[in-house]
């Protein structure tokens, strides 16, 4: 199943490992002593980032160390600012109309 | 004059909402008017170069407006607005689904609820809109459906500019 961004950021544990590895890269161990959570559930989320092109892993030695993909984390702004856009578009058009009407009531 | 206006646009993925609040400078009637008022909407609703054509607007609790967002080339997207709650010129609240053309609400399209509220300070109109979509699925669907429309207004707003460096 092709997964997306906006699923991977669902998840408040999942954002919060966001936001720990946007610093450095950890391994699976190191995030899990950051939560009160499983060593299991950590994977599934990471798991789940993986799925979403999100992080990437880099083998060294026998550890996996998890680190964002800090490009891919700049989509959801993009549909952002275009979203917000479509919005200020729309309320110069009103601005225009407000001030039409204005005038003719003058 | 505009510059000093507020505009604030956000969104909270935790309650898939969309915050969203503008200053007006005009009375907070002409405001309302402008959000109620079929004829007026048409004018404004649909970022250029998309227009929005209402078919029907029956601005009462229970009633309905009707309306296509109608694209440069001709590509027609219908929903529907029900009216749930009004309160006038200071709010109303609509639930919002995508149709085909005959009314029939298409159920694989996210539908949302809207909180619209206005107020009016020193004659500068003060409007926030809340939008609630079902989940973070459908929050999604409508960002991205807004990046559709919003690329075909940066490639019109391209254009012009192409034309001006000529």
């Amino acid at each position: 199943m092709r997964r997306d961004i906006f699923q991977a950021i669902a998840d408040p544990t999942r954002r919060a490992i966001i936001i720990l590895i946007a610093l450095q890269a950890m391994t699976p161990n190191n995030i899990a002593e950051n939560f009160n959570t499983t060593r299991q559930a950590i994977s599934k989320h990471l798991r789940i980032l993986t799925e979403c092109d999100l992080v990437k892993q880099e083998y060294q030695g026998r550890e996996i160390y998890y680190s964002l993909e800090i490009e891919k984390m700049k989509e959801i702004d993009i549909w952002l600012e275009q979203f917000r856009k479509i919005w200020e578009s729309r309320f110069n058009q009103l601005d225009e109309v407000l001030s039409t009407i204005k005038k003719n009531t003058k | 004059m505009k510059n000093s206006l507020l505009f604030d646009l956000t969104v909270d993925k935790s309650t898939n909402t969309i915050f969203i609040k503008r200053e007006f400078e005009a009375a907070r009637s002409s405001v309302w008017d402008a959000f109620t008022k079929q004829e007026i909407l048409d004018q404004w609703w649909a970022p250029k170069p998309w227009t929005s054509r209402t078919k029907f607007m029956d601005f009462h609790v229970g009633g309905r407006r009707f309306y296509a967002m109608v694209g440069p080339e001709g590509q027609e997207h219908w929903s529907i607005q029900k009216y749930t709650t009004i309160n006038p010129i200071t709010n109303f609240t609509y639930l919002s689904a995508f149709t085909d053309n005959d009314e029939n609400i298409n159920d694989e399209m996210p539908s949302s609820n809207w909180d619209l509220n206005f107020s009016e300070q020193d004659g500068t109109t003060l409007v926030s809109i809340l939008i609630k979509q079902k989940s973070l699925a459908s929050l999604e669907q409508i960002i991205k459906m807004g990046f559709k429309e919003g690329f075909t207004m940066i490639l019109n707003d391209l254009e012009k500019l192409l034309k001006h460096l000529k």
